[in-house]
């Protein structure tokens, strides 16, 4: 257990907390992942075997759950995570635009983070919201009917 | 003769006793409840495509090819997910199915290389073949698209192409022409149990990983095959296949590793071998292999192979290559000198677990018939012959009650002293199956193996015991269940001796005998043995399956008792999914031992002074046999430094490896005059050689083997020796040369003549395997299909004994200078004393022996991780490198013996079993301490083998 924890770096002793606060629920395996993520704000490459040994899985079966999840992230991301929705219905009320114009104004492309740290550019596959497309998500809120004026004024929300 | 193709009903049968009858395609057929419509189709001989359905593994329903119509249901439902139902009618080729099946693969093709003319598998791809079942005939969304195929598109670099992984020593992964059907993915969880391979992504992002994106030999992978087995493109490709082309014959053989005795097929070009298959008939693995069955057969064709016959006058003159009537015919004087000048007990010889029954059966013949002796021992000393003895005694057989299949009706199981996942990798796999399906472990021993946590399997309990105290622990169990009322009260009465069982349960109910009165000493928690009792004995249908660990010891016969009082005291015998279950090492040490491989025995387990039995070989063999025992190994090398015992015969073991006290073994051989090794490699035993004759390999002869399970297998050859001569005639011809009359011409009729004097055998001809594949003695007119599960009715012996099993602690003990107890075991990659593993790329995973210590023992001496260190015991010393690990207790240290520059067993002392003189190498006690590399004592054996390992007229042949 001891070298386990100190091949996961900095992340061990606290992962583990978690895990083993966690590991009693059914299915504990995403509830574990949002907890690591919400701590840590992505998936530490070193936790994963943390998890696979507590959870008495293999290391593939823990990073196959992790690469499903487009939201669980290798990496920090920016302070602000700005989500526009590509799929089908926005796409028809002009989410192209509105990614256009997010790309231009942030100066980054999707999966990308601006060099000040404050916001990284996501595309997201249906919020659920097709009534009000374009939609797009702000930290976990969501906004409908996105045009440039919305976009310029959650951007600038970001930004600050 | 052409290659065997095996069929593929695409998902995996169902054992539903209900029937269940359809019509497909306007042919009524009836299969059991549960098959699915795939499988029925193919059981009909209608073959529906399919590409992510194999039957070794679950439905899956991803590739979409297998869709059907069933008049009455809407859409087009995959066969392989749908069952099927009473009365259905299935369409398997419309005009729908058809063009939607062709759509399907043009997606798939439409990202995959058209590369097949230079592709592996050409020839042997199930995307080929759909493509042509489909009638494919365009790809209408081109290929220039995103895709997984081309290094670079348009110029610039893709970032969805991955290049090949070549890591693993024998397979390659080649992302570029995976379908992402999961095959691999489900079989190393289904089949293997390791669970090493995932999809990582989703959509068009998805690919196989091995464990976080690692490559194939960095994951947790295991190189079993299953993957490559199931992949059905190129993907997973042996590299064999590449390097050489597809096979174009093959034939169905039994592996020469371990006790499971896996079916192969041997797939060949000519006489090269192409690869081997894990053959899905196969009665013990049904279709599942391990790393060095499936991959590890390079030795056969390595350069080390002596293939001429060899002489010396000393062994410090270099050998001297001879032809084979020489060689026979020196041998043949050299043993009648010996014999005439220190009398007719002065030579003997050993017979292998590694060759056939029917070798076996010439060697021991050879000894008793032409040496007028009983001297012949076989290696099952060094290792299960108190499991003879002890089930002998208990049951009145000595062997394994159960086959493997019974391991899917097991509720409890019981492994004691075995780590089957490295020595036993392919029942391991079943084991882990029937795990995970609900089943319950129970693990006793020193070390935390595998199998005590690792995905999806954990055992419910591990006693960790002081190794040597087996005995106590086991007793205790007994206590408890004696105790507690949780014995069978039923069976005892019926199958057993009532009287003997009661003096037995006195004898265990005594409080010294308690979980809390031997926790003192064994160190296992007496709440741990309390529940593991009560587990096993009301836990449903409980097996036990033992290996080395309870047998090496000095009360190895003892345990072997114990186990079975258990087995008997919980009525756990004589049907399916109990048992005691010996996990044999050796491919053929079962039959060795039913060979009549032992001092003291004739084939079949009959004492040498029964005189109706010695009557039967007299008539046969036309001469007088000796009605005494023999000299078992360790007596012949006693004698040999004494100076009355002068000339060996040893076919295929390596003695001074494998065998306790190298020192001793080694003073034993130096002390003959006529040392005769046949073996494929200049192996440790023939630096003290005068004559060695080069033997062949399981690929070169035929025969049969006899696994664990009693199974008799038969091994066909597939290529010439390229010495010459299968072992078998090698035995003959030098039981001509010294006068004796045998004119064997196949061994078939060697098996005739076993059948003909061995009652257990009597049903067994070449004919009839040729017919039933394989079978399990007794084989007679009582059980003329032979005997799966024995003691069905009743024991062999009448009624069943129990035994008391008092604890007698070992003499070997720790004390202030050797404070540790080393214990020793072997690893998956590496077999016994590794003279064919090491000559394959399987040293990939095993290079060296190490020797586990707990991190506080290593502490406390200053050892780091890869240190070297000096690990001495009373007997000697040895130097290796360190593995930190809590795998182990504190005071416990662990290694294997499969590399001849560790000598782990110049370490081992002499103690043995009291009733077999199986050594005692689980249990040495020993001091370790920080060192600068190789003792003087392995420098020196390093020289002398290399000296003794010259051939005149050739270059130094390198190890």
């Amino acid at each position: 257990m001891n070298m386990r924890m100190s091949a996961a770096g900095g992340f061990g002793e606290r992962s583990l907390e978690i895990i083993r606060e966690l590991k009693h629920l059914e299915g504990p395996m995403l509830p574990i992942l949002h907890a690591i993520q919400d701590e840590f704000g992505y998936i530490p490459e070193e936790v994963k075997p943390l998890i696979a040994s507590e959870l008495n899985l293999s290391r593939a079966e823990v990073h196959g759950v992790v690469t499903f999840y487009h939201d669980f992230r290798s990496h920090s991301a920016g302070r602000h995570v700005l989500k526009l929705c590509r799929a089908e219905a926005c796409q028809a009320m002009g989410s192209d635009q509105v990614a256009d114009r997010a790309r231009q104004l942030l100066g980054i492309d999707f999966h990308q983070t601006t060099l000040d740290g404050a916001v990284t550019l996501e595309p997201v596959f249906c919020l659920g919201l097709c009534a009000c497309a374009p939609a797009a998500m702000l930290d976990g809120d969501v906004y409908g009917r996105v045009d440039d004026q919305v976009l310029s004024e959650m951007v600038a929300e970001a930004r600050r | 003769m052409s290659l065997i193709h095996e069929i593929d009903y695409g998902t995996p049968a169902s054992w539903s006793e209900a029937q269940v009858t359809l019509t497909i395609d306007g042919r009524a057929i009836t299969v059991p409840e549960g098959t699915s419509i795939m499988r029925a189709s193919m059981e009909a001989g209608i073959q529906v495509p399919k590409l992510c359905a194999t039957d070794m593994v679950d439905a899956f329903g991803s590739c979409r090819l297998c869709l059907v119509e069933i008049e009455g249901r809407n859409g087009t439902p995959a066969s392989c997910t749908t069952p099927v139902m009473p009365g259905m009618v299935v369409h398997t080729q419309t005009g729908r199915l058809k063009d939607i099946r062709r759509g399907v693969m043009e997606l798939y093709i439409s990202d995959h290389p058209l590369d097949c003319l230079t592709c592996a598998a050409n020839g042997d791809c199930e995307l080929q073949d759909m493509a042509g079942a489909v009638g494919l005939r365009d790809v209408r969304y081109g290929y220039e698209g995103d895709n997984h195929v081309r290094a670079r598109t348009h110029g610039e670099a893709n970032a969805q192409w991955m290049p090949k992984d070549e890591s693993n020593p024998y397979f390659t992964y080649d992302p570029s022409k995976c379908i992402v059907c999961s095959r691999c993915v489900r079989a190393c969880e289904e089949v293997q149990g390791t669970f090493a391979l995932t999809i990582e992504g989703r959509g068009f992002d998805s690919r196989v990983s091995p464990g976080v994106h690692e490559n194939f030999l960095e994951s947790e992978c295991v190189s079993c095959g299953a993957c490559v087995q199931a992949c059905p493109t190129a993907t997973l490709t042996e590299k064999s296949v590449i390097s050489i082309g597809q096979p174009e014959h093959s034939a169905v053989t039994t592996c020469a590793y371990c006790g499971v005795g896996c079916s192969f097929k041997a797939e060949m070009r000519g006489e090269e071998l192409v690869r081997m298959v894990p053959w899905k008939d196969g009665q013990a693995n049904r279709g599942h292999s391990c790393v060095k069955g499936r991959f590890a057969y390079g030795y056969a064709t390595h350069r080390d192979r002596i293939l001429n016959p060899m002489i010396r006058e000393k062994i410090s003159d270099p050998w001297r290559e001879v032809t084979w009537e020489e060689a026979f015919s020196h041998v043949a004087s050299e043993f009648r000198r010996i014999q005439y000048q220190y009398g007719r007990e002065s030579i003997g010889g050993i017979t292998s677990s590694r060759c056939t029954n029917e070798e076996t059966y010439l060697v021991q013949k050879l000894i008793r018939a032409g040496f007028g002796n009983n001297n012949v021992d076989t290696c099952a000393r060094v290792c299960h012959s108190p499991t003879g003895y002890g089930l002998g005694q208990a049951f009145g057989t000595s062997a394994g009650t159960q086959n493997f299949d019974s391991v899917e009706h097991t509720d409890v199981v019981i492994v004691i002293g075995a780590n089957p996942t490295d020595g036993h990798p392919v029942f391991a796999s079943r084991l882990k199956k029937r795990l995970r399906q609900g089943a319950k472990l129970i693990v006793i021993d020193p070390r935390r193996i595998d199998l005590v946590k690792t995905p999806h399997v954990e055992a419910s309990y591990h006693l960790p015991l002081q190794p040597g105290t087996n005995v106590a622990v086991l007793t205790a169990l007994a206590h408890v269940i004696v105790t507690e009322g949780l014995f069978d009260e039923a069976f005892i009465r019926e199958r057993c001796d009532w009287s003997e069982f009661e003096d037995w349960a006195s004898f265990v109910a005594e409080a010294q005998h308690s979980p809390e009165e031997t926790e003192k000493f064994t160190g296992v928690p007496a709440e741990l043995v309390r529940g593991a009792a009560r587990l096993y004995a009301r836990g449903g249908n409980g097996a036990i399956y033992y290996g080395l660990g309870v047998t090496e010891h000095s009360q190895g016969s003892t345990t072997v008792m114990a186990i079975a009082n258990l087995a008997m005291a919980t009525g756990n015998l004589g049907r399916p999914g109990v048992g005691v279950n010996p996990l044999r090492g050796q491919n053929n040490v079962q039959g060795a031992c039913d060979m009549g491989s032992f001092p003291h025995e004739l084939p079949g387990y009959r004492h040498i002074s029964d005189d109706a039995t010695r009557d039967v070989f007299e008539k046969i063999w036309g001469v007088t046999l000796n009605s005494e025992p023999g000299l078992r190994i360790p007596n012949m090398l006693d004698a040999a430094v004494e100076g009355t015992f002068k000339g060996i015969y040893i076919q295929g073991e390596d003695i001074l490896q494998s065998d306790p006290d190298t020192k001793h073994v080694s003073a034993g051989l130096a002390a003959m005059e006529c040392v005769v090794v046949h073996d494929l490699f200049l192996n440790e035993t023939a630096n003290y050689a005068h004559v060695f004759l080069p033997g062949s390999t399981f690929l070169e002869k035929d025969g049969t083997f006899t696994n664990a399970e009693r199974r008799i297998n038969r091994v066909r050859k597939v290529m010439s020796p390229k010495n010459g001569f299968a072992d078998w005639e090698v035995t003959q011809k030098l039981a001509q040369a010294m006068g004796l009359n045998w004119t064997y011409e196949h061994p078939s009729q060697i098996m005739d003549e076993i059948a003909s004097t061995t009652p257990s055998f009597a049903g067994v001809s070449y004919d009839y395997l040729e017919k039933i594949g394989s079978v399990q003695w007794p084989c007679n007119e009582t059980y003329p299909v032979g005997s799966p599960i024995m003691h069905v009715d009743g024991f062999v012996r009448g009624r069943g004994k129990f035994i008391r099993t008092e604890y007698v602690a070992t003499d070997e003990r720790t004390g202030p200078r050797f404070p540790l107890l080393l214990t020793t075991g072997r690893i998956l990659s590496q077999y016994n004393v590794g003279a064919q593993t090491r000559r394959t790329d399987n040293v990939a995973w095993h290079g060296e022996d190490r020797l586990e210590v707990h991190p506080h023992d290593a502490e406390q001496r200053g050892i780091k991780d890869g240190d070297w260190i000096k690990l001495a015991s009373r007997s000697g010393d040895t130097s290796l490198r360190a593995l930190i690990t809590d795998r182990v207790a504190p005071g416990v240290v662990y290694t294997t013996f499969h590399h001849p520059d560790t000598q782990a067993n110049v370490i081992t002392t002499d103690f043995s079993d009291w009733a077999t003189n199986c050594p005692e190498y689980k249990v040495t006690a020993v001091q370790i301490s920080p060192s600068n590399g190789p003792t003087e004592w392995q420098e020196d054996y390093t020289e002398l083998s290399r000296l003794s390992r010259r051939i005149a007229g050739k270059m130094e042949a390198a190890e």
